[in-house]
């Protein structure tokens, strides 16, 4: 039998906006997916430390505080380094549209703007892991 | 109740009181057809006690006997950005158009205590709000704004302490005297554990750091408001309006009281206690929402605390729409939910609004859409008459009994919460972050299922498209410029005052003294806001909240 997809919800930096975090974490957590929530204030290190420790599927990132550029070249580039397995990174937030590309060339798979339905964030999620 | 139980009384004493201090706008008023506004209208067969009168326990009708006749609310508009420079433009800016109080956001280094230079902070400075690490900063953000005309609100709570101690500082060296010292900081920690989680020290050392900031200010600048108790971020947090009342009417009576176990008098703090309130979509619950909460807490104040002063009894509000309720997709409509929830808040008889701007969705806002906001304000000022008459929903059925209902609920649930120890123990046990998570996975999942509806989101969608915006960007070499700032500072003081003030600091922390005195000791030697608050993270420790999703 296949595990459960495990998945990751972190919010890195200083950022303390939660909403968002909390209820994409309780979406995957209804799909059947194992969830760890890592909440706020969290560094680099402290979130591919988590990843690494819980042998995650799926990373996802909510940052609201204007510091994703930052972050999604940072995270990315450590998972790339230490991660055993393809990770799969998915962000959400408050993002300026001409930022979503270049988070995406840092390794995002893909960014989910306000308003987006948690049933296509988990949808993605589980096609990505199906054509794994 | 209040003094007035008729018109004429009401007339005579109060409303003629009011109006040798502070005038109508016009000598009279009248409808665009040229009927006459009254100075107030009632139901015909007397006035229910709990309604009463404007200006009068229990305040349902407004904390003034003629609202906005006299005087429009204050226009302000919160921004902050970059460095001191920055934002002390986009202030000069909003004067320009008619803003007519500011409002400072600072960005979460600051909100955290961390100065520019931490490595934890360098990836956020000035990306959400202004940075300050010194007296320095906050200089340079004030400058050539006259404090004693122009009223400054600090949207800070973990490091008030500090920032309320520069504020001062630099309005006394603007040589404002201490009486004409204006201002607002919001300082509400409480919320901060459940709500916005931009804290530092536990929550029961935090308060009490709260209630330093409330017996100084009172001391040192007695028109200044030390705490905005603040449900616009419970609610933004995905709570609904009972919750928004109960958490926040909860935390305001949680900071008195502890004043008053300090040995202060309730009317020494308590008049100068104001809030800040989110406005919602649900147009009546919300105008309902600041009626209940004026009863309310007047009824805290002068019943459960014991406050003699009227001033203590009065809920003095700023209000702002709901950020939460701003859509990234087809963000024009934006500028229709902003103008009628500001309708909501000055029909609910807010002193003072914010109006989010139509790209707050995916960035701060640009010049242009924060000219409409502004604009949005003047509009319902000057062209809709809605300020020409004073609550003019009371007596209507159902509004009046959206306000018992939302007083009675929201007062059940604040009277739990007292039952099970209080703010600080329901906050440490995750009772109150649980309730908001609950609210808030609700209403998501009631959107998902289309029982609720976002115009543009989940119904009335448009196709995809790249939207023509106006892109706000950012001075990119700011980080390094406050770096070297603050760098700069710490090379060039007196390293000895600021080594004795941080030991002050931290030994007031110890004795359980109020903190004050020394902190603004240590600004005026030109100690750092990471400096200050480090001092206090070795006395009193950090938090870890409940993780709770």
């Amino acid at each position: 039998m296949k595990r459960p997809l495990r998945v990751v919800v972190a919010k890195p930096g200083l950022d303390g906006h939660d909403r968002g975090a909390k209820i994409i974490a309780r979406a995957f957590r209804d799909a059947g997916m194992e969830v760890i929530y890592t909440g706020i204030f969290q560094t680099t290190e402290m979130i591919v430390r988590t990843v690494v420790e819980e042998d995650a599927d799926v990373l996802g990132l909510s940052i609201l505080s204007g510091a994703h550029l930052h972050f999604a070249e940072e995270i990315c580039k450590a998972l790339r380094e230490q991660a055993a397995r393809e990770v799969l990174v998915v962000m959400g937030g408050i993002l300026p549209p001409p930022d979503i590309p270049k988070v995406k060339a840092s390794g995002v798979a893909e960014v989910f703007g306000p308003g987006t339905p948690t049933a296509s964030i988990v949808g993605f999620v589980k096609r990505w892991a199906e054509a794994r | 109740m209040g003094k007035a139980t008729d018109l004429e009384t009401w007339r005579q004493t109060t409303l003629a009181a009011s109006l040798k201090k502070m005038p109508l706008r016009k000598p009279a008023f009248s409808t665009l057809s040229g009927i006459p506004i009254d100075d107030l209208y009632t139901g015909t067969s007397g006035t229910d006690p709990r309604v009463g009168f404007p200006g009068e326990y229990p305040y349902t009708r407004g904390v003034h006997p003629t609202m906005y006749r006299a005087r429009h609310w204050t226009i302000r508009q919160v921004s902050g950005f970059g460095t001191a420079e920055n934002t002390n433009e986009r202030y000069k800016y909003l004067l320009a158009h008619g803003e007519t109080g500011l409002s400072t956001d600072f960005d979460l280094p600051t909100l955290l205590g961390y100065d520019s230079d931490h490595p934890i902070a360098v990836p956020e400075i000035g990306k959400i709000g202004v940075a300050v690490d010194t007296i320095d900063d906050v200089r340079l953000l004030m400058k050539d704004i006259p404090l004693d005309q122009v009223s400054t609100s600090y949207t800070i709570n973990a490091s008030a302490f500090v920032l309320m101690g520069m504020y001062e500082v630099v309005a006394k060296e603007q040589g404002v005297p201490d009486n004409l010292i204006t201002g607002t900081i919001q300082n509400d920690i409480l919320k901060e554990y459940t709500a916005q989680n931009e804290y530092i020290y536990p929550p029961a050392q935090a308060v009490k750091l709260v209630v330093d900031t409330m017996e100084y200010a009172a001391k040192t600048m007695p028109r200044y408001n030390p705490v905005s108790v603040s449900g616009y971020h419970i609610r933004d947090a995905g709570s609904n309006a009972i919750q928004e009342l109960a958490f926040t009417l909860g935390a305001g009576h949680c900071y008195v009281t502890e004043a008053v176990k300090r040995g202060l008098s309730a009317d020494f703090v308590a008049p100068r206690v104001s809030f800040f309130w989110n406005i919602q979509n649900d147009f009546f619950e919300e105008i309902a929402k600041f009626r209940a909460a004026r009863r309310l807490w007047a009824r805290m104040m002068r019943d459960w605390v014991g406050a003699k002063d009227p001033r203590s009894w009065m809920m003095r509000a700023h209000a702002q729409n709901s950020g939460a309720s701003l859509t990234a997709q087809q963000p024009d409509n934006n500028i229709a939910r902003t103008a009628v929830q500001a309708l909501a808040g000055i029909l609910g008889g807010t002193q003072s609004l914010h109006t989010n701007s139509k790209d707050e969705a995916f960035q701060i806002p640009s010049e242009g859409a924060i000219k409409i906001a502004v604009r949005t304000q003047q509009i319902l000022a000057l062209e809709n008459r809605v300020t020409d008459v004073v609550d003019p929903l009371a007596g209507s059925y159902y509004v009046e009994h959206l306000t018992d209902r939302l007083e009675a609920e929201a007062e059940a649930l604040l009277r739990e919460i007292l039952d099970r120890g209080g703010m600080v123990r329901s906050i440490e046990d995750g009772f109150i972050q649980r309730q908001i998570a609950d609210t808030s996975a609700a209403f998501q999942q009631a959107l998902e299922a289309k029982e609720e509806y976002v115009v543009g989101v989940n119904v009335h969608v448009d196709e995809e498209t790249d939207l023509p915006f106006e892109a706000f960007e950012l001075d990119p070499d700011l980080a390094e410029r406050q770096i070297r700032r603050t760098q700069d500072v710490r090379k060039s003081r007196r390293q000895a005052e600021v080594g004795s003030s941080l030991k002050e600091i931290k030994q007031a922390a110890i004795n359980g003294d109020n903190v004050m005195p020394a902190v603004v000791r240590g600004i005026k030697a030109q100690a750092t806001v990471g400096e200050m608050c480090d001092v206090l993270r070795e006395v009193y420790g950090g938090f870890r909240a409940p993780i709770i999703f």
